[in-house]
């Protein structure tokens, strides 16, 4: 089965493996850019669970790191584009901390697509849904997070 | 539970330390109702009383609302509720139709009074919309207004979710536990009044900027209007009519051009610009620079000593200059000095001198002479700082380069002008003297073609996807001028739709048809110039004949679409406003708060914020000093308390944060023998910059503290245990 928006609705049920996706977003352009793509009715995958803040910058190198260790298969960290941040320049501070996650993911054998950081502004609902779609598209192509089978065992 | 609960203890014992720490429980405040109490010195942040979920169980109700079939048809809110029942400190769960509606709220403060609950949870549209709402519910209820948490399962939900029921539900059930997870450890925050400047900032002086000006000033507000050009008067001041009344653009101008200079209430400030912002709501300290004119205005020439000098706008300077330009107002269609002003009518009438071009001859100088000594060929940039509550941008439209659309050949034929060329043509003022004539040969032009739409309504990426919204009515407006003007002269239009959507549009729409103008459906594809005539071929498809015709005109007028300003970009940075995708500025809300932005104090109007034609640019600015004036009247403000807070106890005194801070809010102090940091609450304003890097973590971000974000993450990955 298939909707509008380039995706396939995936079967769910017991047993099957849906992706846990973490989104971080700021309030000021994607949390406005998601409810923008809500307004216009743009279609994507439900498997991004948003924690709002007020700015990326907010964002600990460590929540991100916490996220992967309670199994998330995928984090997404979302704010306003260069030079547009409400606060001045906090995306610049998160986007410096976000890389060094990346590179300490990769570090430790943990596949760094599994981890993004994107910028979609208060006006971009339609660029917010493809975001979406390609998070979780990745995130299917990459499979569980072998962090998540750490947990289960426990 | 109990289980639950022990392992909550285990899993995280230094948050709750932290909790109990920063946050220690302190009932007074409770008692002290009014928040101004809370305006104690900055210093004493950490240690005073924000109180804290108290040692007893956290008990949250949880609301779902059905927004009538927006959310009740996409998932399944039957198995939402039961969900909800079961996640950790959820005490009481309930929906409803519409939960904002009044029995929605109703059903709120019972259940918090029977069932005794400690925090709100509402499930519904987006904290963007309804937040205000259910904050003020939950305040009716006896909580503290920020005992609420929303959880989006609308905007961010059902309405993308809308093929996938069961993906629409489970994801609903993470947001409640999200949503529930924080709410559990919410504290009492108390906002924080500051008062507002009793003065106002107009940037740009347009006749958007004039009327938000004027209206201040009318209300008793002290106004600065702040204007890049040397004149008043904006884009309207170069129009020759206005539709569909046919009204002299010049003589409604005018009078305001000459009540905003009289105004008691405005400081006009032109040739200038915004420079450098700081501040919030209520005490925005602005910086402009006083580009350098060259001129000195009466006033300056008094402060400098020279009584009775400055200049009186005689003109005897530009007579002797001997350097020739362009004139811009006049779209290059007229030569000016390098010592000039617009037009005759300039308000202030001020000379200015292009030092780009001005030679420093000096000629000007001795024609000035020993009295009024107004022109200072040495003068330099001014920075002047003021201090105002509100402010309210109104930086206006520019013409899209219409040359990009090589196919109709502007600046390639001369006789392809776009209409506010047409317009100074037109112009009795302009300068031609209102006589219309072919820019290759100064002929009357007796076959004239207007394109409409040029770069409007355009996907192909070189253009707007926009519609500028009046170029149809200023085209139907240049088709009667043509006809009233030049006898036996045809006008031809070229358009997709007419969108004659205002008050008496539709039937100046008719009086134009009637009137003897062409009207031709169909985008032009191709206009191509006769060498020797310097006639043009304008070739389009007639849609509504299905052929392709080719029209023989005299002139060409485009009807190019209209872009943001040059320099909207940088000042909207300056006051932390958005912009939508084609570079407009971003209202807060476009229907209920068309002027307002999401920077507090900041509003907009005119066309800075999309095409607007004259009167609803009027009526805009109207709706913004009206918006603008509310705070400095009301005298006070209140600030989200989302400050962020030392735990002196971690901290290291390292002062990374403090170079971190985009608003230099923080700082390093001794305290008992060490240096820990310590915030300007004034200052903060709580983007959490500083608490998402502190190495020790010893940075409280009020409402988004570090154990209710963790929480967040534990319920929706491990199942709202925490």
């Amino acid at each position: 089965m298939s909707a509008p928006g380039n995706f396939p609705i995936p079967k769910r049920g017991p047993g099957i493996w849906q992706p846990k996706i973490q989104g971080i977003v700021c309030n000021w352009c994607s949390y406005a850019g998601a409810d923008l793509a809500g307004g216009g009715r743009i279609q994507y995958p439900p498997d991004v669970r948003i924690v709002r803040v007020m700015c990326t910058g907010r964002i600990d190198a460590l929540f991100v790191l916490k996220a992967f260790a309670d199994g998330a298969d995928g984090v997404l960290v979302s704010g306003c584009h260069f030079g547009d941040c409400h606060y001045l320049e906090g995306n610049y501070k998160a986007a410096k901390r976000m890389f060094m996650v990346k590179r300490l993911l990769k570090s430790i054998g943990l596949d760094d697509r599994r981890f993004r950081m994107t910028f979609v502004s208060a006006s971009e609902g339609a660029k917010w849904g493809a975001v979406i779609t390609d998070v979780v598209k990745t995130i299917n192509e990459l499979g569980p997070s072998p962090l998540a089978e750490f947990n289960k065992k426990n | 539970m109990m289980t639950e609960k022990k392992a909550t203890t285990k899993k995280a014992p230094s948050k709750k330390e932290d909790t109990k720490k920063v946050a220690p429980v302190k009932q007074e405040v409770k008692k002290a109702a009014a928040p101004a109490a809370t305006k104690a010195a900055p210093a004493a942040a950490p240690a005073k009383a924000v109180s804290t979920t108290p040692e007893g169980e956290s008990r949250i109700g949880v609301f779902i609302c059905h927004c009538g079939t927006n959310i009740a048809g996409s998932m399944d809110i039957e198995a939402v509720q039961e969900a909800s029942k079961k996640i950790p400190h959820v005490a009481y769960v309930d929906n409803y139709k519409y939960m904002c509606s009044m029995p929605g709220q109703t059903v709120i403060n019972k259940a918090v009074h029977e069932h005794k609950l400690t925090g709100v949870v509402v499930a519904a549209c987006t904290p963007r919309l309804h937040e205000p709402t259910f904050r003020t519910a939950t305040k009716d209820s006896g909580l503290n207004p920020f005992r609420f948490e929303m959880a989006n399962i609308r905007d961010q939900n059902s309405w993308v979710h809308m093929h996938d029921r069961e993906g629409s539900t489970d994801k609903a059930i993470d947001a409640i536990k999200i949503a529930v997870a924080k709410a559990a450890l919410l504290q009492d925050l108390h906002p924080k009044s500051v008062p507002v400047e009793k003065a106002a900032m107009v940037v740009g002086a347009g006749v958007a900027g004039m009327q938000a000006a004027l209206d201040l000033n009318a209300a008793g507000i002290k106004t600065y209007l702040i204007e890049s050009d040397m004149s008043i008067g904006g884009r309207m001041s170069q129009l020759d009519k206005t539709f569909p009344t046919l009204d002299c653009s010049q003589c409604i101008l005018t009078p305001k051009m000459v009540d905003v200079g009289r105004a008691e209430n405005i400081e006009l400030m032109t040739w200038s610009e915004v420079h450098e912002v700081e501040g919030y709501i209520g005490n925005f300290d602005v910086t402009i620079r006083k580009k350098a004119r060259g001129v000195m205005t009466p006033k300056e020439a008094e402060a400098k000593g020279i009584v009775g000098g400055g200049c009186n706008g005689c003109g005897d300077c530009e007579n002797v200059c001997p350097v020739v330009k362009p004139n811009e107002f006049e779209i290059g269609m007229k030569p000016r000095k390098a010592i000039y002003i617009n037009h005759p009518q300039v308000v202030p009438l001020i000379y200015t001198i292009d030092f780009n071009s001005c030679v420093k001859c000096g000629l000007c100088v001795t024609a000035c002479g020993p009295e009024k000594r107004a022109i200072d060929l040495e003068m330099k940039d001014e920075f002047i700082k003021v201090k105002v509550g509100t402010v309210i941008l109104a930086t206006g439209y520019d013409i899209f380069p219409i040359e990009n659309k090589q196919e109709w050949g502007y600046k390639r034929y001369e006789n392809v002008i776009t209409s506010l060329e047409f317009e100074r043509l037109i112009c009795a003022s302009g300068p031609t003297g209102g006589h219309l004539v072919r820019p290759s040969d100064g002929e009357t032009p007796k076959r004239v073609a207007f394109v409409l739409c040029a770069g409007s309504r355009d996907n192909t990426g070189i253009g707007k996807p926009y519609c500028s919204r009046f170029c149809c009515m200023y085209s139907l407006k240049h088709a009667h001028q043509i006809i009233e003007k030049i006898p036996g002269c045809v006008p031809y239009l070229f358009y997709m739709d007419i969108r004659s959507f205002g008050k008496m549009y539709e039937e100046f729409y008719y009086r134009i048809q009637d009137e003897g103008a062409k009207f031709i459906r169909g985008r032009v594809a191709n206009i191509l110039e006769d060498p020797k005539t310097k006639n043009l071929h304008v070739y389009t498809d007639d849609t509504l004949l299905n052929r392709p015709i080719d029209v023989e005109v005299d002139l060409v007028v485009l009807a190019a679409a209209i872009q943001p300003k040059a320099d909207t970009n940088r000042t909207r940075k300056l006051f932390g406003v958005s912009c939508s995708m084609d570079g407009w500025l971003l209202e807060a809300h476009p229907k209920l708060n068309p002027c307002g932005t999401t920077t507090a104090g900041v509003f907009l109007a005119g066309a800075c914020q999309g095409p607007k034609d004259i009167p609803d640019t009027v009526a805009s600015a109207e709706g913004a000093a009206s918006a603008a004036s509310i705070p400095i009247h009301m005298g006070a403000v209140e600030l989200e308390p989302y400050f962020a807070m030392c735990i002196e106890e971690k901290c290291a005194g390292c002062g990374m944060c403090v170079n971190l801070c985009p608003y230099s809010a923080l700082a390093l102090v001794e305290k008992n023998g060490r240096q820990v940091m310590q915030v300007t609450e004034a200052k903060c304003k709580g983007c959490g910059t500083c608490g998402g890097f502190c190495p020790g973590g010893a940075i409280w971000m009020q409402h988004f503290t570090t154990p209710q974000i963790c929480a967040q993450i534990d319920a929706f990955l491990l199942g709202g245990e925490q």
